[in-house]
Formats: structure tokens, C-alpha cells, sequence
């Protein structure tokens, strides 16, 4: 970890009637870091994400985003966190504008000043041309870029990206994925990550999760993942490899 | 309050641009257009007969050919929530956009709010509209320009009708947020609403005939029975709705249901000799009943809160 914590959690706990969720799960994600978070479907990826959020309200346990109780404050959590959900919901009869403009003015950002972040973040995401196209008609790849351009309109200072290459073309994954480190490199956005893509994962994300059945077996740097379950650098393994080795033991 | 805006503004446009638009559209015209022909119906039969006062209230409450815009409304208005408002939560849901609304900084009764003030806006246009259409038509048709208590009459109505229409809203909004699928939203709104407007009523009179003894051979019986009937009435916000306007729209009533058996003939004999009620004793009259209006309304938007607050988002 190199920055002060901005993400923290201790022993956050979810139950949902006899099942647990999220298993006392201790977590840290330094402000400007790509946090990887792996886990197969289940594991209780979402359920956390959530919980960061102050969407979901934790069982037991404690949450502080950049200082703030997401359960107390949700409106200061989620004004400096943006959410890509796995199924991302859109209003499709709204076209790109209107849906930007809908999500500016509930952050608070109307008139010009909005119409300028609108233009922007198209821009920014290629779907300057597309902007007058409803939403019913974009591609995967096209609904996920939009989604990204929602996270630069509310200029959010962090990011919980569920799934964001989900059923993407190669193509269109390695521009999101380009895109997500964008967001870190260039505005120093926090970005928590969910990811069935172990490779990209691999390129893109500073540090890694392992999630299985609630509770986080591992976390750390790639290296240092591959030390503990190999004795050898990561040169010698690839994530997937990591990964699988997590998951046969748990 | 931003944020309640911002949806409400969101929700009018996503309303003004549905089919169910055109088809609340299609109700209007309709319901104008029988009621502008009722009028002529009724200007014909009235020719000749004794004048009577408020004739332009008359426009509003003489059921003409088939019934009057104060039944209609009673009967359908309740409709018009249910269709404005079965689907507001539950369709969200499912299309995944309830939790990227709530992943903005609002807060989460902003949702339900603007979207209870979306259909509020949109019934009070639709009811507005309608007793503009009639108003106009009538007043062609009759040439009689209303009096100040008149308008203050039918402006009464118009509240308490949208009141009336905006309980409904709050029973589909509850409905939506407790289903999640918006079929059985739409079903279970509709049930709950044939039954409180129809069976209920149905079954207070059996019940009340029953409680109270014959009512021909006995005067007491019969005033026990109209007592039963107006305690249960409170529990058809059908009934409740009529009894609130009754006096309002129609000043020529003294109570908002009648004890008395009268024929025919005595019937008119009695409105020969009566005059109307001022419109301050009128709403006394009613007050009540507008009062009880407001508070299941406010019942109903108060458990959709509670639900709706204690929800997960996420469905599991």
C-alpha cells in the first residue's frame, strides 16, 4: 500500500437469513490504487460493493469511505463514489445526452456548466457521435463506455466497477479495460474492480482480492500472492495459476 | 429537492411519451365527449320544467344518457392511479436501473417522491382538463356564465377528485415496491381495488340488513341501518369519495346520503320547496370525509416509505 487507506472495512459482515454473504472481510485500497476483485460468482463480490456504497446495510462491522460511514452518510459516499453495476441498468428509451444530463442534474449539475461536462465525457468515451442514439440500440462495449462517461460527469473520485468486461468482445475489453486505467492514471481515481478477466486483471490492477464464499483469502500485490503459494516471483505464474490454486484449497 | 425535481421531471417526460399517455388521452376525449353530449341530452329535458338553480353544476352531476363525470370519476378514476403507477418501482428493478438511481447522491425517498408528484401533476392535468372541456362545452351549450361559488365549487371538486385518484397512485406505488414483478403488481392493484370499490359495499348493506332487521316494518331499523352504512362507508374509498363530493358539487343535497323512502313524486314535490346549501355549510357537510380522504392517502404513501426504505435493493 503506498497512499493512506481511502477504502476501509473491518470485519464487515452480511447475512442474508442463514446465509453469510460477506465473512468478516478486512479490507485497504489506497486512494489512486486499481484494486482487483476476484472471486467466482457468489462469492459475495456484489454484496461488498454494495456495502461500500451504503446501499446494503452491513450486518455487522465497519465501513469508512475517504473518512465517511457510507450507512450514516450514504449522500457523501456516493457523491465521490461512482457504481457500474454488473447488469448495467440504463433507461433505454433516453439516448446518450439524456441520460447524462438526468444523472448531472441528480449530482447537483445543471445549465451549461452540465452541457460542458456532457460534451466532454462523450468525447472523452467515443460517443460523441452517437450521442443523439437511444440507448436501446448501443452495444455492450457502447453501454459500458457510457457508463464510464457517468463516472466523469459526476467526476467521482473513486469507482466500484462490477464486471465491467462482462460478455464483451476482445476488442471492446481492452478498450474498457484501457479506459479503467485511464481513470487512475490520469485523475487519480480509486477503482475497485470485479473481474472474471484474470489477465487483464493481471495488467491493469495494482493489487489483487480473492473472494471465496464470503471471506477474503488473499490480498496483496500479484508478487506476493505468487510468493505465498509458490515460493517463486510472479514471472513464474501467471494470475489465473494464483487463482486457481486459491480456489481448489478453499 | 433537486433530486426530486430532477425525477419528476424525468418521470413527466417518460409519461408524456408512453402509450399510456395516448391512452389516458383517449379517456379524456372520451369522457368529454359523452359528458358534452349528456349536457344537450339534459338542457333538452330541463326545457320547460321549473328553473333550477346551479344549472352549471348540473353539467357535472345529472347522469344525462349513461352516467354523470361525478360517477365516472368514482367509478374510473381510481383506474387512471393504478395505470399511472403499478409499475414505478418494480420496473426499475428489473431493468437494473433502481440501484444506479440510488448510486447517485439522493436520497432514496426522493425516488418515491418524485414519482408520487410525476402522477400527481399528470392527474391533475387530466382532471383539469376534463372539467375544462365540459366547462367550456357546457357553457356554450347552456349559455349561463357560472358564478363565483360555482367555480369555487367545481375548483373544490377538482382537489378533492385528484385526492381521490392520488390514493390509487399510492396503492399501485405500494404494490410496485412490494412486487417485483409488474404483472402481479398490476393484478393485485386491480384486485384490491374491485374489491374496496365494489364487493365491499356490496357486502356492508348485506351486512348492515342483516345487523339492523327489516327496515319497512320498523323506522328505528332503518335509521340503524343508514348509521352501519355511513360507519363502513370509511372503508370504501369509493364510497368515501362520493359522500365527499356529494354536497360540494351538488348544493341542492342536505346530507351526503338520504335516510328518507321517497317516490317519485314526493321526490319532486321536495325539490320544488328546497334551496341550496351555502357552500361553507357544504363543505362542513363534507369535511370529514375529505379529511378521511387525505388521511388513507397518507397511510398508504407512509407504508411505502417504510417498505421501501428497509428494502434491499438487490434482488436475491
Amino acid at each position: 500500500m503506498t497512499a493512506s487507506p481511502v477504502i476501509e472495512t473491518e470485519n464487515l459482515t452480511k447475512v442474508y437469513g442463514r446465509q453469510t454473504a460477506v465473512d468478516h472481510l478486512t479490507l485497504r485500497v489506497g486512494a489512486g490504487e486499481i484494486f482487483g476483485f476476484l472471486g467466482p460468482n457468489g462469492a459475495g463480490k456484489t454484496t461488498t460493493l454494495l456495502m461500500l456504497l451504503g446501499l446494503t446495510e452491513p450486518t455487522e462491522g465497519r465501513v469508512r469511505i475517504m473518512g465517511f460511514d457510507p450507512a450514516r452518510d450514504p449522500i457523501q459516499v456516493k457523491s465521490k463514489v461512482g457504481y457500474l453495476q454488473e447488469n448495467m441498468g440504463f433507461y433505454a428509451d433516453l439516448d446518450a445526452r439524456q441520460m447524462l444530463r438526468f444523472v448531472a442534474e441528480l449530482n447537483g449539475i445543471t445549465g451549461r456548466p452540465a452541457e460542458e461536462r456532457i460534451a466532454t465525457a462523450l468525447e472523452a468515451v467515443g460517443l460523441a457521435e452517437d450521442r443523439r442514439k437511444k440507448i436501446a440500440a448501443f452495444s455492450r462495449g457502447m453501454r459500458q463506455r457510457l457508463g464510464i462517461a457517468e463516472l466523469l460527469i459526476k467526476d467521482a473520485k473513486m469507482a466500484f466497477l462490477d464486471e465491467p468486461t462482462l460478455g464483451l468482445d476482445p476488442d471492446a475489453t481492452i478498450r474498457i479495460m484501457e479506459m479503467i486505467m485511464g481513470l487512475s492514471r490520469d485523475r487519480g481515481m480509486t477503482i475497485v474492480l470485479s473481474s472474471h478477466q484474470l489477465n487483464q486483471v493481471q495488467k491493469i490492477c495494482h493489487r489483487v482480492g480473492i473472494m471465496i464464499k464470503g471471506r477474503m483469502v488473499a490480498q496483496g500485490p500479484m508478487e506476493q500472492l505468487a510468493r505465498e503459494k509458490f515460493g517463486v516471483g510472479p514471472e513464474e505464474f501467471t494470475l489465473e495459476e494464483i487463482y486457481m490454486k486459491y480456489f481448489l484449497e478453499a | 429537492m433537486a433530486a426530486i425535481t430532477a425525477i419528476c421531471r424525468k418521470e413527466l417526460a417518460d409519461h408524456f411519451s408512453s402509450y399510456r399517455f395516448v391512452i389516458l388521452f383517449a379517456l379524456i376525449a372520451m369522457v368529454s365527449l359523452i359528458s358534452a353530449y349528456m349536457v344537450g341530452v339534459q338542457i333538452r329535458e330541463a326545457q320547460g320544467q321549473l328553473k333550477p338553480k346551479f344549472i352549471f353544476l348540473m353539467l357535472f352531476t345529472e347522469p344525462g344518457a349513461m352516467f354523470s363525470l361525478v360517477q365516472f370519476v368514482a367509478f374510473f378514476g381510481p383506474l387512471v392511479g393504478l395505470i399511472l403507477g403499478f409499475d414505478s418501482i418494480n420496473r426499475e428493478r428489473s431493468e437494473g436501473t433502481l440501484s444506479k438511481l440510488l448510486a447517485q447522491p439522493i436520497f432514496r425517498d426522493a425516488v418515491i417522491n418524485g414519482k408520487f408528484l410525476a402522477g400527481l401533476v399528470l392527474i391533475g392535468v387530466m382532471m383539469g382538463s376534463i372539467l375544462m372541456v365540459i366547462t367550456g362545452l357546457g357553457l356554450a351549450v347552456i349559455g349561463i356564465v357560472p358564478g363565483a361559488e360555482e367555480i369555487w365549487r367545481v375548483l373544490i371538486y377538482l382537489v378533492v377528485s385528484v385526492v381521490y385518484i392520488a390514493f390509487w397512485l399510492g396503492v399501485a406505488i405500494l404494490f410496485s415496491i412490494l412486487f417485483r414483478s409488474t404483472a402481479t403488481s398490476a393484478l393485485a392493484a386491480l384486485a384490491v381495488w374491485i374489491f374496496f370499490s365494489f364487493f365491499v359495499t356490496l357486502g356492508v348493506s348485506i351486512l348492515a340488513g342483516a345487523l339492523a332487521g327489516s327496515p319497512t316494518n320498523d323506522p328505528l331499523a332503518a335509521q340503524r341501518k343508514a348509521e352501519i352504512l355511513q360507519a363502513a362507508v370509511l372503508v370504501s374509498p369509493m364510497e368515501l369519495y362520493s359522500d365527499a363530493t356529494a354536497t360540494i358539487i351538488d348544493p341542492m343535497r342536505k346530507s351526503t346520503r338520504s335516510t328518507m323512502i321517497t317516490d317519485p313524486l314526493e321526490a319532486i314535490s321536495m325539490t320544488r320547496f328546497s334551496g341550496p346549501l351555502p357552500l361553507g355549510q357544504s363543505i362542513l357537510i363534507v369535511m370529514p370525509y375529505i379529511i378521511s380522504l387525505i388521511a388513507i392517502t397518507t397511510i398508504c404513501f407512509a407504508l411505502s416509505y417504510t417498505v421501501f426504505m428497509r428494502q434491499e435493493i438487490r434482488s436475491l
